[in-house]
């Protein structure tokens, strides 16, 4: 699905991202933690060219997508994305929030936008906020709502930036439930998260970067239960 | 007696209808010029962030520095200066005045709206251009339907003003001999030696007008508002 290939990120000076080759594979889902400031979020930004990577390769579905000449905008409607603070269009409703951009695109016309955005909105239980403002809604209902926005463009792979770290703790339940539910569809994900539960219940495999390099890897099991590099072991302990 | 006698409320009523053409042209002029160097001096902001040097952000620089320049000049220097440039220099080709007046306005009155809709759109959360572009809309149209109506809404106030402004400047417009609202009073008070009467009266038309803009605008920003409801 996606190929990264030693891809370096770099702001200024400061390397964020030293080199990272991964393979995410059709339905797989990938879970990526690791402390603050290791370049998880900047990995997953460059993956839908959010951050521009300085060097190296990245190919979702046979299109090389670091190719100065391919269509980004093309590409990222196949490929959802999920903010820490949901980045709702504040001046349009929730329907309006989820039809724009199937409308725009000209993927949907209206009418079937409009259908699509409610059977996805009775699947969160949020139908009844079809008509409400984003600002009259919980953090979690609209990060619901986030998700159901992304996947209104029908998305190959789907792409979350800590979704639940901007949300009161007793909400932070029904976004990973939705989630879940995604995962348990087949989609193929890629989440950056701290929720360790979540991680170990769903990931195929689990990224542990460190200092712009994915220190260790593999089934929530090995890394949860018998992890090598003691950075991993140190970030457990604190974590956990 | 003074506006009655040789129709001389007609000099009121002709000039009324300049000031208002004026006004109006130069307010829409100025409203595109003023959204199109904010969006300019905006995405030359956000593409040298990135940093990538390709054929499009060389164009953007030179745009850039071409904006900056004409906003330094027209916000560095008075309106009636401006205007007698257009009357007496650029424009001397041009026969009609009012055309002159609405060239001048408008060019005028896009440099501040430049800078008030710049204000806007930086005021408009960084996360929101992300968002829209994450679901494949085109910088453009991310612009269009999403930073732009919240930028809107951000500078209206600024905005409302500037539109009095504008209006109350084009005032001016009898220094290049156009017969506007002012003109109309100022003629009528020359050949009755009475200045009461003629200017008082232009002065109410001019608030009259303001307060019924402002009235209008205070609807359409509550209309905006709506969606700011929780």
């Amino acid at each position: 699905m996606i190929y990264v290939n030693d891809l370096h990120k770099s702001f200024g000076s400061h390397e964020v991202l030293k080199g990272i080759t991964e393979h995410i594979v059709p339905g797989e889902k990938i879970v990526i933690i690791g402390p603050s400031g290791c370049g998880k979020s900047t990995f997953l930004r460059c993956m839908n060219l959010l951050e521009t990577p300085t060097s190296g390769k990245i190919t979702f579905d046979g299109m090389e997508i670091t190719d100065p000449k391919a269509n980004v905008d093309k590409i990222r409607q196949h490929l959802g994305m999920v903010f820490q603070h949901f980045n709702l269009f504040p001046h349009k409703t929730i329907l309006e929030n989820i039809t724009l951009a199937p409308v725009k695109l000209k993927i949907m016309k209206k009418e079937e936008a409009r259908e699509e955005a409610l059977r996805l909105l009775d699947l969160v239980g949020l139908r009844d906020k079809a008509d409400a403002y984003p600002g009259q809604l919980s953090g979690g209902q609209k990060q619901r709502i986030a998700i159901v926005r992304s996947l209104a463009m029908k998305p190959k792979m789907m792409l979350f930036d800590e979704p639940t770290s901007a949300l009161d703790p007793e909400m932070v339940g029904e976004v990973l439930s939705v989630m879940k539910n995604l995962a348990n569809d087949g989609m193929t994900m890629a989440v950056v998260t701290h929720e360790m539960g979540f991680a170990r219940e769903i990931a195929d495999r689990v990224f542990f970067m460190y200092e712009g390099v994915i220190a260790e890897q593999g089934t929530p099991e090995q890394i949860f239960g018998n992890p090598q590099n003691p950075r991993l072991k140190d970030f457990l302990s604190k974590v956990l | 007696m003074d506006f009655v006698t040789d129709n001389r409320w007609k000099f009121i009523v002709t000039g009324l209808g300049n000031t208002m053409k004026v006004a109006l042209l130069a307010l829409f002029f100025g409203m595109i010029i003023g959204a199109i160097v904010a969006v300019i001096r905006v995405s030359h902001d956000q593409m040298k962030r990135d940093g990538r040097k390709s054929l499009g952000s060389i164009i953007l620089d030179i745009l850039d520095f071409i904006c900056r320049i004409y906003l330094t000049v027209i916000r560095g220097t008075p309106a009636l200066t401006q205007l007698l440039i257009f009357f007496f220099i650029i424009l001397t080709f041009v026969d009609s005045k009012i055309v002159v007046a609405i060239v001048a306005f408008s060019i005028n009155s896009g440099a501040y709206n430049a800078e008030i809709f710049r204000s806007g759109i930086m005021a408009v959360d960084g996360g929101q251009m992300e968002a829209g572009r994450s679901l494949g809309l085109s910088y453009t149209q991310t612009m269009l339907s999403i930073i732009m109506p919240q930028a809107i809404k951000n500078c209206l106030p600024s905005l409302i003003n500037e539109m009095i402004t504008l209006f109350k400047e084009t005032s001016i417009c009898g220094f290049i001999g156009l017969n506007d609202l002012n003109r109309g009073g100022d003629i009528i008070r020359g050949t009755t030696f009475d200045a009461l009467l003629p200017l008082l009266t232009v002065a109410a038309i001019y608030l009259v007008i303001v307060m019924f803009f402002t009235f209008i605008m205070g609807i359409v920003e509550r209309k905006l508002r709506e969606s700011d409801i929780r």
